[in-house]
């Protein structure tokens, strides 16, 4: 004996899912090859499941995934290995032990002081492609914008600390005071360079 | 098949890996093990809240908690559900705030019980997913979605279209598997009618829809 069209209509699901006692699918399968509608209503409902979980369904407002980042990374606890001030070192690092740069005169000088007051350790990290701001109010260069020394902040540049070097800027004293007074010698010392300095565009 | 299984199975492992490391102190790697779930975050408190910028919002508060209490995740369920988990409730904890929703929810108990009788018999062919390209199509199936009640939007949005198990969404929801099937069974067979007659009126002709009769109307 068959089963009614309201009987199918209730195994939609469990038939389309396959979960289903293979009985009742044999029962289902008899009425759908002699029920036009039960077959609209079967092939219309697959329809229905694989247009809706197609990955298509799944979009998202232009922009959404860069704010989810930035809503993050405003959220998270600051980083844990290397400090803002990192390049401070790196620089000081590089003024004192790497030859090969034309420094200009306050940096020298400036490497000189460093000398005196803080051994520096070793620099067998020496930083091959630093980066940092520089501003148009002189010729310093900083470890990131949010430095109160710099002015004209929306002149900023980010350039290699070695083409700061050799364009004549040399490291501003409070961003080099503020990495020096963090401590120089962290075990795990991190050439990082700082979120904000990141985030800016380097110059081409 | 098991291909799939294999694939789903290091899937597993590496977000395992990415996990202990993040509860590890290495944060930034939270961006790679949410990446792929971002867009099913969003749909999913879409489907709740029905409005842009509610949604984006409670997307990103459901991601921070997610963030906040990675120490909470436990390894024997999916980071997927539980991400998903904890979108459902926050937008449900947004609605709830919503008067309005009240009235929705007591107008929304009409018709739990009993069958559900399909009014459009017309004959669908097979539609291509590569229709869904096509913004009018989406949107077709968008508005569909929110012509049906809130509670059966809920089930299918996470069976069908975040395709969560129906015990997982069961749990989600906070209903039991049996009645996570007799929404979901309602949900697809109006949806069906709602997108037989040509998804508006525009697909008949372009998606050579056969409109049948419909002898119950
Ligand atoms: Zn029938
Ligand atoms: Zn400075």
């Amino acid at each position: 004996m068959g089963m009614s069209c309201q009987e199918v209509w209730r195994e939609v699901s469990n038939y389309l899912e396959d979960d289903i006692d293979p009985a009742v699918r044999a029962s289902v399968e008899a009425h759908l090859r002699g029920c036009a509608h039960c077959t609209a209503v079967m092939d219309g409902t697959r329809n229905v499941i694989r247009l809706y979980g197609d990955k298509a369904m799944l979009e998202v407002p232009l922009g959404f995934s860069q704010r989810l980042h930035q809503r993050l990374e405003a959220n998270m606890p600051p980083r844990q290995r290397g400090t803002p001030w990192g390049w401070v070192m790196a620089v000081a690092a590089s003024l004192l032990i790497v030859g090969g740069f034309e420094l200009g005169s306050s940096a020298a000088f400036m490497a000189n002081e460093l000398r005196s007051e803080h051994a520096i350790p070793a620099a067998s990290h020496t930083p091959p492609d630093l980066m940092v701001v520089v501003a148009e109010d002189g010729k310093v260069f900083h470890g990131g914008t949010r430095c109160p020394f710099m002015h004209e902040k929306n002149k900023e540049r980010v350039m290699r600390a070695s083409e700061a070097i050799r364009e004549g800027y040399v490291p501003c004293t409070r961003c080099m005071k503020q990495y020096l007074s963090a401590g120089l010698t962290t075990p795990d010392f991190h050439w990082g360079i700082s979120a904000e300095v990141a985030a800016l565009q380097p110059m081409r | 098949m098991l291909s799939l299984a294999l694939e789903n199975s290091a899937e597993e492992s590496n977000e395992a890996i990415l996990i202990r490391r993040i509860r590890n102190g290495e944060h930034e790697l939270f961006y790679d093990l949410i990446r792929p779930y971002e867009r099913r975050v969003y749909a999913a408190a879409f489907a709740i809240l029905r409005n842009e910028a509610d949604a984006e919002e409670v997307a990103q508060e459901a991601v921070l908690k997610a963030f906040k209490h990675i120490r909470q995740f436990r390894a024997e369920a999916r980071f997927s559900t539980w991400l998903i988990q904890i979108t459902v409730n926050e937008a449900r904890m947004r609605k709830r705030k919503d008067h309005a929703h009240i009235m929705e929810a007591i107008s929304d108990h009409r018709d739990e019980e009993g069958d559900y009788t399909p009014r459009d018999f017309a004959d669908w062919r097979e539609i291509p997913s590569e229709t869904l390209e096509r913004s009018e199509i989406r949107e077709a199936l968008t508005r569909a979605l929110a012509a049906i009640g809130e509670k059966y939007q809920e089930v299918f949005v996470l069976r069908d279209v975040q395709h969560l198990t129906i015990e997982e969404t069961a749990k989600t929801l906070k209903i039991s598997a049996a009645a996570v099937k007799t929404r979901l069974l309602r949900a697809r067979l109006m949806l069906r009618d709602l997108l037989s007659p040509g998804l508006g009126g525009n697909w008949s002709s372009k998606l050579s829809f056969v409109k049948g009769a419909k002898p119950w109307e």
